[in-house]
């Protein structure tokens, strides 16, 4: 940066001092809510269903954001019951759109706590938070990729195919898609149409209702393909195990568009906890509380009151399922704060601490 | 303490409550505590919007002072709602249950020379944890106040009378020097950092910045933010003051709370907090400290609930026989002032026995 340009952000700084302890966009997001720069926004701009229980939204991120590339994902998070649910979800639009909006198409999951409201309920002019796209699942620069994809694990790919084909660039490409039903087919028609245009595209489209046809058969030269895959984790696993045993597995780029869900065990009785920064692990019963646990394991993370009221103690749930010792309360959502002095493993957790 | 109580039925019965305010939340308490940060924001902005709009009024001068003393006050307004309803109460962790990372105590900064890790450690973990306890809690008396009978008489108490109003003017100085303790030196350094450049901000903000914009109007400019300040320095002071000083209020030694259980320890909290009674708008702009025992049995629970908890907390001190100390404004603070007065003298009779 040039001596004048460092003065004048310097300069900047100071006058956005006229805010503190906030920012000055944090004014001016009272009336114009994609100002906001320090937790991200984004309008809901429409709603598209694309099949049953799955719907488009295109969002319009407001201050900060920078475009993604294609097949990167984004954190989505709307408050439910007042609290704040947050998921990734693909982005399915191409990084070449030129409005400054981007889509993500969200299956309702059964039981989802977000998914089912994004699908079913959200309306026009809803704003969202949003975090900044990342993930390195993008295409490299390779002549002859291979796409397999199932079910709503297609959008990152539908954005490197549009990307590829608002560029003109589009290599020769085989794209094996699994759909239960043609009614469950999501961007079928538009692919569809993307393959005429541009022949070097090849989408062969699989309807597991009616049966499934060997993969060899499929796609003869696989063994030869760069290959992405996305979708559920049983077809991921297939995929990874077949790569693995051709030796193919350097050649596999994987995205698993949903978490692995930690199943709520049915017995409590405390579990397996990691501290993921210190990578210890220990077993805990289910009634000694987690900073206990930590103390025993030799760990010194910080606390106060150790009675749960002072949060000095709170540490991110990472995954699992602990146990609220003073109301009995299960708390699952990964990300969540949780007080270790007050909260049980309830089955394996793992923990992200600060020391 | 009190004998002859099943404080653990008792501690129980106050759990029940906290549960059920817990598995209730939702939408509603979020609606509530964005509308409070909106309405906060705004009337700083409208505030500060009058104070400049006042300016070119001068030469009309009732004229000038009605519109900027209206922007003092909604400035001075919005600072005791953003320190109290919103600031004290989202550092608290009251809202982290939302999970939302604009209003959460990890990141919370507030409007006040005291930066919130330092106000974290010395109010949330030793102020909550050890309330009223001589010795450990040093909110009693701020460690220069004799504020009960049980603390030694020194000769410096003679002028506390006066250094107390210095306090209740400078109050968020008193507040950020707080968790600044002679008795961890090796802390004091980088304590006193961290207020110096959090205090620096502040100051650049309503004493260099918002009046640099008045151009050759600054002094106006600055004598608003001041006022507006002091308002808010004056009502905390006041309102917090009711909280434990009150007549009635108990104040306890280590020995008395060692091996206490959950049980002794809520009854501790409401022994050594005071409420004060008032309308709606008296309750938000305290805070909710108005339900100070309230606070104190449930720190991290909304505080809005505070006013629908309090009779149910008040029933069961009731039923257990645990007094329940609460009063008007007038009353909290009168006492609390006549203490100070009276006890800037040594005491004629010995100290209370516990
Ligand atoms: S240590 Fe205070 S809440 Fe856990």
């Amino acid at each position: 940066m040039s001596k004048v340009a460092s003065l004048l952000s310097r300069l900047g700084d100071v006058a956005g001092l006229i805010a503190t302890p906030l920012v000055p966009s944090e004014y001016v997001a009272l009336v114009w809510p994609l100002a906001a720069s320090r937790a991200r926004k984004a309008r809901v701009e429409a709603v598209h269903d694309e099949a049953p229980g799955v719907r488009t939204l295109t969002l319009r991120p407001g201050r900060g954001w920078r475009a993604h590339r294609a097949g990167q994902h984004v954190q989505v998070g709307l408050a439910i019951d007042g609290r704040v649910t947050t998921r990734t979800y693909s982005i399915s639009s191409a990084p070449e759109r030129s409005d400054g909006c981007i889509t993500i198409t969200v299956k309702a999951q059964p039981g989802g706590r977000l998914s089912r409201v994004l699908v079913e309920q959200i309306t026009v002019g809803t704003f969202l938070t949003v975090g900044l796209p990342s993930g390195d699942f993008v295409l490299t620069q390779t002549s002859r990729p291979l796409f397999i994809t199932a079910g709503s694990g297609i959008t990152p790919i539908a954005s490197m195919i549009r990307s590829a084909a608002a560029r003109g660039q589009v290599p020769e490409i085989t794209h094996v898609h699994y759909a239960r039903t043609p009614a469950d087919e999501i961007f079928g028609e538009e692919l569809r149409t993307l393959q005429v245009d541009h022949p070097a595209y090849k989408f062969i489209v699989v309807h597991t209702a009616h049966g499934r046809r060997r993969f060899d058969e499929l796609v003869p030269d696989w063994r030869v393909r760069e290959t992405w895959a996305c979708g559920p984790q049983g077809l991921l696993e297939d995929v990874e195990r077949v790569f693995a045993a051709a030796g193919r597995s350097d050649a596999l780029h994987v995205e698993r568009f949903r978490p692995k869900l930690a199943p709520l065990p049915a017995n409590t009785e405390g579990g397996r906890v990691r501290f993921a920064t210190s990578g210890v692990e220990v077993r805990a019963d289910g009634r000694t509380a987690l900073l206990q646990v930590s103390e025993a394991a030799g760990l010194a993370l910080r606390h106060g009151c150790r009675m749960g009221i002072c949060h000095s103690c709170d540490t991110i749930l990472t995954s699992g399922c602990v146990r609220d010792l003073r109301t009995g309360a299960s708390i699952d959502e990964p990300g969540t704060r949780i007080q270790i002095c007050v909260c049980a493993a309830a089955g394996d957790v793992e923990l992200q601490e600060n020391t | 303490m009190i004998q002859s109580i099943d404080i653990e039925a008792f501690g129980r019965e106050l759990d029940t409550i906290q549960k059920d305010v817990k598995a209730s939340l939702g939408d509603r308490d979020r609606q509530y505590i964005k509308r409070a940060i909106t309405v906060q924001r705004s009337l700083a902005m409208g505030g500060r919007a009058l104070i400049f709009a006042s300016l070119p009024l001068m030469p009309a001068f009732p004229l000038f002072l009605g519109v900027i003393g209206a922007g003092t006050a909604a400035l001075g307004v919005s600072k005791i709602l953003e320190n109290m309803e919103i600031g004290h109460n989202v550092i608290h962790g009251q809202w982290d249950w939302m999970q939302d990372p604009e209003i959460h105590s990890s990141t919370w900064e507030w409007d006040n020379v005291c930066p919130a890790d330092q106000w974290k450690h010395s109010h949330n973990v030793v102020h909550h944890t050890w309330t009223n306890v001589l010795g450990r809690d040093r909110d009693v008396g701020y460690e220069i106040l004799r504020v009960s009978e049980k603390q030694a008489w020194k000769p410096v108490h003679l002028a506390q009378p006066v250094y107390n109003a210095m306090l209740a003017m400078m109050f968020q100085w008193g507040v950020a020097m707080h968790d600044v303790d002679p008795r961890e030196p090796h802390l004091m350094a980088g304590k006193l950092a961290g207020i110096g450049k959090k205090a620096g901000k502040q100051l650049m903000k309503d004493y260099v910045l918002w009046p640099l914009l008045a151009g050759p109007m600054f002094l106006p400019v600055v004598l608003a933010n001041l006022v507006a300040n002091g308002m808010r320095n004056l009502w905390t002071y006041a309102i917090i003051f009711c909280g434990h000083f009150p007549d009635g209020a108990r104040v306890f030694t280590e020995d008395e709370v060692a091996n206490e259980t959950r049980g002794g320890w809520y009854l501790r909290q409401i022994l050594g907090s005071c409420n004060i009674t008032g309308g709606p708008l008296f309750h938000v702009m305290s805070g909710n400290l108005s339900h100070q025992i309230e606070h104190h049995l449930f720190p991290d629970m909304p505080s809005n609930r505070y006013p629908a908890v309090a009779p149910r907390v008040e029933a069961v001190c009731a039923k257990y026989g645990v007094p329940y100390n609460k009063g008007s404004f007038a009353r909290q603070l009168g006492t609390t002032l006549r203490t100070i007065f009276r006890l800037a003298l040594p005491s004629r009779r010995r100290a209370v026995a516990a």
